[in-house]
């Protein structure tokens, strides 16, 4: 606890995060050349798919981290809300646009698959819909954080969006148990065997652990620019920025 | 009560309200979430009788005939089965065997005219030849639990 007091301070974070930046951005380089490498180049194509399924190196990871993001954006906007932590506030929303991109990527790439292997770019199931959904409640968050100036109250008003939406998180990953969907279920799931081909198994999990490290990259990055703005009067930032100059 | 434990605890109680109501319309509407019927569902009068809806099933093996882009097969859930005509370019994974999801209407009690058919994908993924070995070995378990 007294940690997490000592870091949540803006300008300690700021420090922080600018150490750690450089690591996750390189361990991001290192996962994704070799993910991709492998994903592109050494799995084999698949038997019924052929080379079609390789788009799922990027469709998956960015469908997983889609709704990852969406739980720690509602986490930091819940803690902000409930214990007034300023860190809190300015890491959801930061969040909120690497979320929306991710689920973005999810779709765009779910769709260009769909249309050779489905016959179709879209469909209205319930697993579509509700990641289609994950994208509208992240642009409405964000939508809410612009329009309110002070930034106390945004972070307020947009924190009761982001927890309400956590409902749908449930929804998208059960959508393909509880109805019939033309969205295939999980290939992968916490209690049962892999229905993935180990060769084509190893490239899919480097690349889910390139895309967290790369949120976790962006989120230092991102967190470093908005504390910036928001501690633009603070005297540390001034010696800082005469210190640059 | 502080303020902060209020505060938490209107998050939580919120969070149970909108849950529970959400929980309340997905029930109310599962009928309608449904993406396709099934054919046992069709012959139980559980579909829509006119109009349209969608049919998903498996195709059935050796059922597929093509007379250009006309192509006429068997879509079962194997204890029902329903003749489904179709005019178009089908998917790529369109193949006996495969799980489909047709949309168009029924004419006649087992004829089924299709506007659109779409391939469902399983959640299998695997290189050619494992699948060709397993194919072989489960071949293999049933002719040895044959004998």
């Amino acid at each position: 606890m007294k940690l997490i007091h000592k870091y949540s301070a803006p300008k300690r974070f700021y420090e922080l995060a600018g150490m750690l930046a450089p690591w996750f951005a390189t361990l991001t380089a290192l996962l994704f050349i070799s993910g991709l490498y492998l994903g592109l180049y050494w799995a084999p194509p698949d038997y019924q798919q052929g080379n079609a399924y390789r788009i799922m190196f990027v469709h998956v990871p960015n469908a997983w981290m889609s709704m990852m993001a969406y739980v720690a954006m509602a986490l930091f906007a819940a803690a902000g809300y409930i214990w007034n932590i300023r860190l809190a506030d300015i890491l959801a929303k930061v969040t909120a646009p690497l979320g929306a991109s991710f689920t973005l990527t999810a779709l765009v790439t779910g769709s260009l698959w769909g249309k050779p292997m489905w016959g179709t770019y879209w469909v209205w199931d319930a697993r579509l819909t509700s990641e289609l959904v994950l994208l509208f409640l992240y642009v409405g968050y964000m939508a809410l954080q612009a329009s309110i100036d002070d930034a106390r109250r945004a972070a307020h008003a947009s924190a009761i969006i982001a927890i309400v939406g956590l409902v749908n998180i449930p929804i998208i990953h059960y959508s393909v148990y509880w109805w019939h969907t033309l969205h295939q279920p999980a290939s992968l799931t916490l209690t049962s065997q892999p229905k993935i081909y180990i060769t084509m198994l190893i490239p899919l999990i480097i690349m889910s652990i390139g895309f967290m490290f790369f949120y976790l990259t962006m989120l230092c990055v991102r967190s470093r620019s908005e504390i910036l703005w928001r501690e633009r009067r603070a005297d540390w930032v001034r010696k800082l920025v005469e210190s640059r100059s | 009560m502080r303020k902060q434990n209020k505060r938490l605890a209107f998050v939580i109680i919120g969070l149970a309200g909108v849950s529970v109501a959400v929980w309340l319309v997905l029930t109310a509407f599962r009928h309608n979430l449904v993406f396709f019927y099934s054919p046992t569902q069709v012959f139980e009068g559980k579909a829509p009788s006119h109009g349209v809806f969608r049919l998903g099933g498996i195709v059935e093996k050796g059922s597929i005939k093509k007379d250009g882009l006309h192509t006429t097969f068997t879509l079962t859930d194997l204890r029902h089965s329903m003749v489904v005509h179709y005019t178009g370019i089908l998917p790529d994974l369109f193949r006996q065997g495969q799980g489909v999801v047709v949309q168009g209407r029924r004419v006649g009690t087992t004829t089924f005219l299709a506007s659109q058919v779409l391939a469902k994908h399983g959640a299998n993924y695997m290189p050619p030849d494992v699948a060709a070995e397993l194919k072989r070995s489960m071949a293999a378990k049933a002719k040895a639990a044959l004998s």
